[in-house]
């Protein structure tokens, strides 16, 4: 079962080849990568950034549509389950947010994107066949068991994309695949891969559906076995994956706890962790690798909070012109003092000489 | 957070601009300069200016930086890309013309292409995007933390002694160590030294070879002389150099003609078109670079006075002190934007695009606030520049003139 999930490995020989290739090349191209180069007429070349161009773009439900990519040779095929971060360039500015693939291990990444937000909206409604997208290799510890079990998926709302990939991989490959699918949405329409999965439930016998349309049914209790007893009799001896909003999520998971069956649950989360803006700033400031934490107001810059604590931190001019500085956010909300803007993406390099907290920050330094 | 100037401190008497050794830049303040105050002394070209006026044009400056900030989007991403692209395309396709330069059009060809690729390469893309001009995109590919230059300066340590020395300190005597580079004597301002009399040749000199003056430049050999830079510091930074220069000399005038020999029997005249190439990028680079702070006109400014400085002055610091070329959108590009010094000196973040169209502004201001706005074409400025470095070889004062001055007394 292994080999199958985890798709095909790459020709190692064709690699070395392509790389010695690189390296000669790069005699006569330093200090640029020729990477750089061979982009003039391989859109997908790069040295320091995976891309991949898009093959299909397939509306799903009226507000969510499948994003199919071809990646760069550096990409790691996914194993199904697993996420990756998609980066797209909005007014110029990449951005970049964790998408679970839908598409089944070994097959070409894709994506289903609900328009929910400022970036997955502009996936959604402006992607076009052949644009260049970003990508971060696929992670995530949400995949399949190494061994055949019987499944019990619980997904809602686009919960559903990383177990589609499951099923994908595993009901049409597998035949002594036994998973049950209990997957809920607001109705019909707003119902992820309906038609795809009652295809698959009508061929393969291994995959029993049951589709739980919340507008008129109500959302499963998780308060007491009572609604998972009637849907999956079984669902004790089956290993389960739960995907959905936080609160199925925390449900769910005291449910298997209280039934003294936490290891048999494997939840994916999404952590949206939304940096509140405090207002009048100030925060606490935690630099990581110093390991050392201040309380500041909101017009001392990051920078002097920093050294005050005995961080050692980049500086250069310290008037927000030479970005010497740059230190990067690991979480949290800083507001630029000259502009008032504040930024919170996380992995951003900010100029901590003119910015200061606005709320608690994280910062790696 | 912003440290203002002790305003009830005694003015000390601006004594002769002699320049100290340099502590290591910007102890002192940190964050946004004040908006209000004054420096211990205004320039004397700005001295009809109040306070109050000084935070307008402060406060003005401002808003035109705040509206681009505002505009700022995929028009700039694409016209960054567009010129990566041409660039790109100009080396490549340079490189391989000079494979077969054994006939002459391909030398020309192939020589000009690689030259004004580098020039690209060097100036409009790597020096904006070293200034962290295109950081807001976010690509790691033109990032000011990850971006390395067809130049044989490593982009790392140039940016110290640019970003963040000169442009803090622009025409600071004793801070800002562009004045003059260390070899040469471009103000008035600084004291006159025998060896300046070698100016003009050492001038002429750098001319050619200006990526390798830069390099050694950015060394700093002197600060570890005067104890500011640490043997550690200049060490890594002199094994970077190496490292740089070796896999540049290698590409350039090894590898290249070595390739060019091999495929067309073009190995000479490879190496005479690459030679070429870096000596014209260095001529081009060095003239326009000059132009930007040493024509006549521009200002030099003496630590003690600026002490207390406010935005404004900030602002108007980097106005007096530099000086602009006109000319056309080509020649902008060509010069990196850098003919836009004056805006590149008030904004250096700002997408070097822009600067065509901030232009216009500024000179409105300085022509409001009754400022200089020093410009003129490349030619007229150059000449002022070599001119002045021409003049300067000799002491301010020559012995018979400074009798004279006490005759008179």
């Amino acid at each position: 079962m292994v080999e199958i999930l985890h798709g095909k490995p790459i020709t190692l020989s064709c690699m070395g080849v392509k790389s010695a290739a690189l390296r000669a090349m790069s005699v006569f191209t330093t200090p640029i990568p020729p990477e750089e180069y061979l982009r003039l007429v391989n859109p997908l070349a790069s040295s320091r950034q995976l891309r991949g161009v898009v093959t299909s773009v397939t509306p799903e439900t009226p507000t969510s549509a499948t994003i199919t990519f071809r990646p760069g040779s550096r990409w790691q095929p996914h194993q199904a389950g697993q996420w990756a971060r998609v980066g797209v360039e909005i007014d110029g500015v990449r951005q970049w947010r964790s998408y679970s693939l839908s598409a089944p291990a070994g097959a070409d990444p894709a994506v289903t994107v609900t328009a929910i937000g400022r970036v997955s909206t502009y996936l959604v409604r402006n992607t076009k066949v052949g644009d260049i997208v970003f990508l971060a290799p696929p992670q995530g510890d949400f995949v399949l068991p190494a061994g055949p079990r019987p499944l019990l998926m619980l997904t809602a709302g686009s919960g559903i994309t990383p177990v589609m990939s499951m099923i994908r991989t595993l009901v049409p490959r597998r035949k002594d695949a036994d998973v049950v699918l209990v997957h809920s949405s607001r109705d019909r329409t707003a119902s992820l891969f309906t038609d795809e999965l009652q295809e698959l439930a009508a061929e393969h016998p291994g995959l029993h559906l049951v589709h739980r349309y919340t507008t008129d049914e109500g959302r499963i209790s998780f308060a007491d076995s009572g609604d998972l007893d009637r849907l999956c009799p079984d669902w004790r001896s089956r290993k389960a994956y739960v995907c959905g909003p936080t609160e199925m999520l925390d449900a769910a998971h005291a449910l298997w706890e209280r039934t003294g069956l936490p290891d048999t649950l494997t939840v994916e989360r999404f952590n949206t962790a939304l940096a509140p803006e405090v207002p009048g700033g100030g925060g606490q400031i935690t630099f990581e690798k110093s390991d050392k934490q201040v309380e500041v107001d909101g017009s001392t810059p990051l920078l002097l909070a920093g050294e005050e604590a005995g961080v050692i931190m980049p500086s250069g001019c310290r008037m927000g012109i030479c970005r010497t500085c740059l230190t990067p956010l690991l979480s949290g909300r800083i507001r630029d003092l000259r502009t008032g803007e504040t930024h919170d993406d996380e992995g951003e390099l900010i100029q901590t000489c003119i910015s200061a907290a606005a709320g608690p920050v994280h910062l790696d330094c | 957070m912003t440290i203002t100037a002790d305003q009830t401190a005694a003015k000390p008497a601006p004594g002769p601009l002699t320049p100290a050794p340099i502590p290591p830049a910007g102890t002192k303040r940190t964050g946004v300069l004040p908006t209000q105050g004054r420096p211990v002394e205004r320039p004397a070209a700005a001295a009809h200016l109040t306070d109050q006026q000084v935070e307008e044009l402060g406060d003005e400056l401002d808003a035109i930086r705040d509206e681009v900030l505002a505009q700022r989007g995929a028009q700039d991403a694409a016209y960054v890309r567009r010129m990566i692209k041409i660039c790109r395309a100009l080396e490549v396709g340079g490189r391989a013309t000079l494979l077969f330069s054994r006939f002459k059009p391909a030398f020309v060809l192939g020589t000009g292409a690689l030259a004004v690729g580098k020039i690209l390469d060097n100036m409009e893309i790597g020096h904006n995007v070293l200034h962290g001009q295109w950081d807001w995109m976010r690509d790691p590919d033109i990032h000011s933390t990850t971006y390395e230059w067809d130049f044989v300066a490593p982009a790392r340590g140039w940016q110290h002694t640019h970003n963040d020395l000169h442009h803090t300190w622009t025409n600071v005597i004793g801070k800002d160590r562009d004045v003059g580079y260390n070899i040469l004597r471009v103000s008035e301002d600084q004291p006159w030294k025998l060896r300046d009399l070698g100016n003009p040749f050492v001038n002429l000199l750098l001319a050619p070879l200006f990526e390798w003056g830069i390099a050694s430049y950015d060394l700093e050999w002197d600060m570890v002389a005067a104890g500011f830079k640490s043997k550690e510091a200049f060490k890594k930074d002199l094994n970077a150099f190496k490292k740089k220069a070796i896999t540049q000399v290698l590409k350039d005038y090894i590898a290249l003609p070595l390739a060019g020999a091999v495929l067309s029997g073009s190995g000479r005249r490879a190496l005479i078109g690459t030679l070429s190439a870096n000596a014209i990028r260095n001529v081009w680079a060095h003239s326009v670079i000059f132009c930007g702070h040493f024509p006549d006109g521009a200002e030099f400014f003496s630590e003690e006075m600026i002490d207390g400085e406010t935005r404004g002055d900030w602002y108007i610091r980097q106005m007096l002190g530099s000086a602009n070329l006109s000319g056309s959108r080509i020649f902008h590009t060509m010069t990196g934007n850098l003919s836009h010094q004056i805006e590149h000196h008030c904004f250096p973040d700002l997408p070097s695009n822009r600067y065509i169209e901030v232009a216009p502004k500024v000179r409105a201001l300085c022509d409001k606030y009754g400022l200089n706005y020093n410009t003129g074409p490349l030619p007229k400025q150059l000449a002022s520049t070599w001119k002045k470095i021409c003049r300067l070889a000799l002491p301010n004062e020559l012995p018979w003139q400074r009798g004279r001055a006490a005759a008179t007394a």
